[in-house]
């Protein structure tokens, strides 16, 4: 699986989605992910992936880890997993 | 219903080792946030915390009490002992059977679960001390408490996460206006800084790495603190009777329940709750001079505090002062609003309200009087202390300059 596909299933999950219906440029809020949910797909992220990612919930916007849709995400993570190679 | 009133105080906290130490550092504005100190902290992301510093349990407890006390009854008991030699009292006879210890804590003895997990589970042993039940269960610092000053009546622990010890004092409370018992000591502590504490806390991802700094348009999330504030709640006319000190009068209190969600906060519930405790005071909401906040630092709490009191006192939110005092000894969870307490009666009895150190840009959903790094004089005749807890459980106190 890419990271793609892994992220999207993660984020399904947490959404309650069918990965089919996550796309690229889906955000977490449109998928009705609210605060505490995005935490724990950062967490899910994280066991997958073996990484950290740098993110602090009172300041979403500031994080160096851009979560503002799903290739984002992607990027950030394949980004983070090769600082890490 | 009697009257109710504080004629004793004790605390140990990362500001100081008593109440005179602890409200200098407030009048000052010293903050008691620094690097945490203990085993495996590098592993954290989280690395500041509130902590008691030079506090030795050795010299004070025997070896057998030191096998039964957690940090969090050390912390309790050094408490209880500055509030109850401060109130004078000895509990023998008709008082001893009536009064009671009624204390908040949220994680019990973690230090001594920490350890022990550890040690079964790190370090592979089989075998664990004898009592390490005893030592961690939530409720040993008030059984020690009860045992070490003969109180015989009503003793339980109360534990609402973050409002625990303003639950609790609610409780002591209402014991002593309902005429239950003539005292009981009441208040809280905790001690969860140490690895598996700190990492828990971690992973909610609403920590600080650099400072609390509640109110602030920049602030970033809590920072955690440990200690202990206890309280001699007395039936006013016992007070009188017997000539005691006054420190100030609890007048009232309000629990309330957001019954919405589990951590993010809710305005209604907070506002029912500061609301309430007015009721139940019978005070108008133009007699509250000064508020001490929840104010825990995290972006969610605070405006949503802010935006309760607003709804609560309407043109007054304007005129009265509302500060956090978790900026300088971090959040102490179960014990917080025991300590916190503290900063009620300084601004009741001292006139003097404590400041919300390491406050940096003015925030427009925080737009009140949040007394910003320097201490005031100021004189108070009606104080609240405000508590709001994960699990949408929250409890508000109400006192009374004396």
């Amino acid at each position: 699986m890419s990271t793609q596909d892994k992220v999207i299933a993660i984020i399904a999950e947490q959404a309650v989605l069918e990965p089919s219906d996550v796309t690229l440029d889906s955000t977490l809020e449109d998928l009705g992910i609210d605060s505490l949910g995005v935490v724990e797909s950062i967490f899910a992220i994280e066991e997958e992936f073996d990484i950290s990612i740098p993110f602090n919930a009172n300041e979403p916007e500031k994080s160096e880890f851009d979560i503002s849709n799903v290739a984002a995400i992607v990027a950030g993570i394949d980004k983070l997993v090769l600082e890490k190679a | 219903m009697k009257r109710v009133v504080i004629t004793g105080a004790g605390t140990i906290n990362a500001l100081g080792h008593s109440v005179a130490a602890t409200l200098a550092a407030m009048r000052e504005g010293r903050c008691g946030i620094s690097e945490l100190d203990f085993r495996d902290v590098e592993r954290l992301a989280i690395r500041i915390g509130g902590q008691v510093r030079g506090f030795e349990a050795e010299g004070r407890f025997n070896r057998q009490q030191m096998s039964l006390y957690d940090r969090f009854t050390q912390f309790t008991l050094t408490a209880a002992k500055e509030a109850i030699e401060q109130s004078g009292l000895e509990f023998h006879g008709e008082l001893s059977a009536k009064a009671g210890v009624v204390l908040g804590n949220s994680g019990g003895g973690m230090q001594t679960l920490d350890e022990n997990y550890r040690s079964v589970y790190e370090d592979g042993k089989n075998r664990v001390h004898p009592f390490v039940v005893p030592k961690l269960m939530n409720n040993a610092a008030a059984g020690h408490v009860s045992m070490q000053f003969n109180l015989k009546g009503p003793s339980f622990t109360v534990s609402t996460a973050c409002a625990s010890s303003n639950h609790a004092m609610a409780q002591a409370f209402q014991m002593v206006r309902s005429g239950m018992s003539p005292v009981m000591i009441t208040g809280g502590s905790e001690s969860m800084l140490c690895f598996g504490g700190v990492k828990a806390w971690e992973g909610l991802r609403v920590m600080s790495k650099d400072a609390c700094r509640p109110f602030s348009a920049n602030r970033n999330g809590m920072v955690q603190g440990e200690g202990a504030g206890i309280f001699v709640f007395e039936e006013y006319e016992h007070a009188r009777s017997r000539g005691a000190e006054i420190l100030c009068e609890v007048i009232g209190f309000a629990m309330s329940s957001d019954a919405a969600d589990i951590v993010m906060p809710s305005k209604q519930g907070a506002a029912r709750a500061i609301s309430g405790a007015l009721q139940d005071a019978r005070i108008s909401a133009s007699e509250v001079g000064y508020i001490n906040a929840h104010g825990t630092g995290t972006a969610a709490n605070d405006k949503t505090e802010c935006a309760a009191v607003a709804d609560v006192f309407g043109p007054h939110a304007d005129s009265l002062m509302i500060s956090s005092t978790k900026s300088m000894h971090g959040h102490l969870i179960g014990g917080t609003g025991a300590v916190e307490l503290l900063a009620c009666i300084m601004a009741l009895r001292d006139g003097v309200i404590a400041p919300t150190v390491g406050y940096e840009e003015p925030d427009p959903e925080c737009a009140l009087d949040v007394v910003p790094n320097e201490a005031r004089e100021a004189k108070v005749d009606v104080a609240l202390s405000n508590a709001f807890a994960f699990g949408g459980l929250n409890a508000v106190l109400a006192l009374r300059r004396i």
